[in-house]
C-alpha cells in the first residue's frame, strides 16, 4: 500500500487536542457502539435463548434481567442499538445525498444524539 | 493528476452495498418489531412465545439475526483492519469472529425453530 500514496502530507492527529465536530463525534459513537453490541452478543443471545424457553428457562432469564447491574448493561445496549440504528438511518440519507452541507450535517447529527438518548430514556422507563 | 496503482481484492463495493442492505433490513424489522411488541395483549411469557412461534416472524426474525451476524462481521473486521496493524494478530482475530458469528447463527436458528416443534 505504500506505493499507492507518493505526497507526504503534514499530519496532526492528536486526538486530545482537537476539537471533533458533532458529525465526528456520532461516527466515533456509531463505530463504539457497534463493537459493544457485538461484543455483548453473547449475553444478549442467551437471554433471548432464554426467555423464549420453558418456564424453567424464563424464571431463569426473569432474576438475571432483574439484577441491577444487568439491567445497567441492558440500558447501555439499549442506547448502542438506538444510536446504531439513529446514525446508521443518517448515514444511509448522507449516502443517498441527502443533507450533505454543513449545516444539514451538523443539524442531523444532533438529531441523531438526542433522538437516541429520547428513546432509550423512553424505552427504558416503560421497561424498567 | 494522482499517481495511483489500483491493488486490492475487489471485495470492497460488495461489502460496501451488503453492509447497507442488511443495515435496511435490520431497521425495517426494528420497527415491525417494535409495533408488534406495542400490539402484544399483554406482557407474558406465552405471548412473547407466541409472538415467535408464528412461521413469518420466525422467518423474518432468522433473517435479522443473518443480517446481524454479516453486519456485525464487515464492521468489525473494519475495526480491526484499522486498528491492529500485525497482520498475524489480525487474522487470527478476523477467525474468531467469523467462527463466532457461525457459531450464533447455528443458536439463533435453534433458539427460532425449538418453538415450532
Amino acid at each position: 500500500m505504500s506505493e499507492t500514496t507518493v505526497r507526504k502530507r503534514p499530519k496532526h492527529l492528536a486526538l486530545h487536542q482537537i476539537r471533533q465536530p458533532i458529525p465526528a463525534i456520532v461516527s466515533i459513537l456509531h463505530r463504539i457502539s457497534g463493537a459493544g453490541l457485538f461484543l455483548m452478543l453473547p449475553l444478549l443471545l442467551w437471554l433471548f435463548d432464554r426467555s423464549l424457553g420453558s418456564a424453567t428457562a424464563y424464571d431463569a432469564y426473569r432474576e438475571v434481567v432483574a439484577h441491577p447491574l444487568v439491567k445497567l448493561v441492558l440500558f447501555g445496549l439499549l442506547w448502542a442499538y438506538l444510536h446504531h440504528f439513529c446514525a446508521g438511518i443518517r448515514f444511509l440519507l448522507l449516502d443517498l445525498h441527502v443533507g450533505t452541507d454543513l449545516q444539514a450535517g451538523r443539524r442531523s447529527a444532533w438529531a441523531v444524539l438526542v433522538v437516541s438518548l429520547a428513546l432509550t430514556f423512553v424505552i427504558g422507563v416503560a421497561l424498567w | 493528476m494522482v499517481k495511483r496503482i489500483i491493488v486490492g481484492a475487489h471485495y470492497g463495493l460488495r461489502d460496501w452495498i451488503a453492509q447497507r442492505a442488511t443495515g435496511v433490513y435490520m431497521a425495517l424489522y426494528t420497527v415491525l418489531f417494535g409495533v408488534r411488541v406495542l400490539m402484544l395483549p399483554d406482557y407474558s411469557h406465552a405471548s412473547w412465545q407466541a409472538l415467535f412461534s408464528g412461521g413469518c416472524m420466525a422467518f423474518a426474525t432468522f433473517l435479522f439475526f443473518l443480517s446481524l451476524f454479516y453486519h456485525a462481521w464487515i464492521g468489525v473486521r473494519d475495526i480491526f483492519m484499522d486498528y491492529i496493524k500485525p497482520t498475524g494478530l489480525r487474522l487470527a482475530l478476523h477467525l474468531i469472529v467469523a467462527f463466532l458469528l457461525v457459531g450464533y447463527a447455528g443458536w439463533a436458528a435453534q433458539i427460532l425453530w425449538r418453538l415450532a416443534a
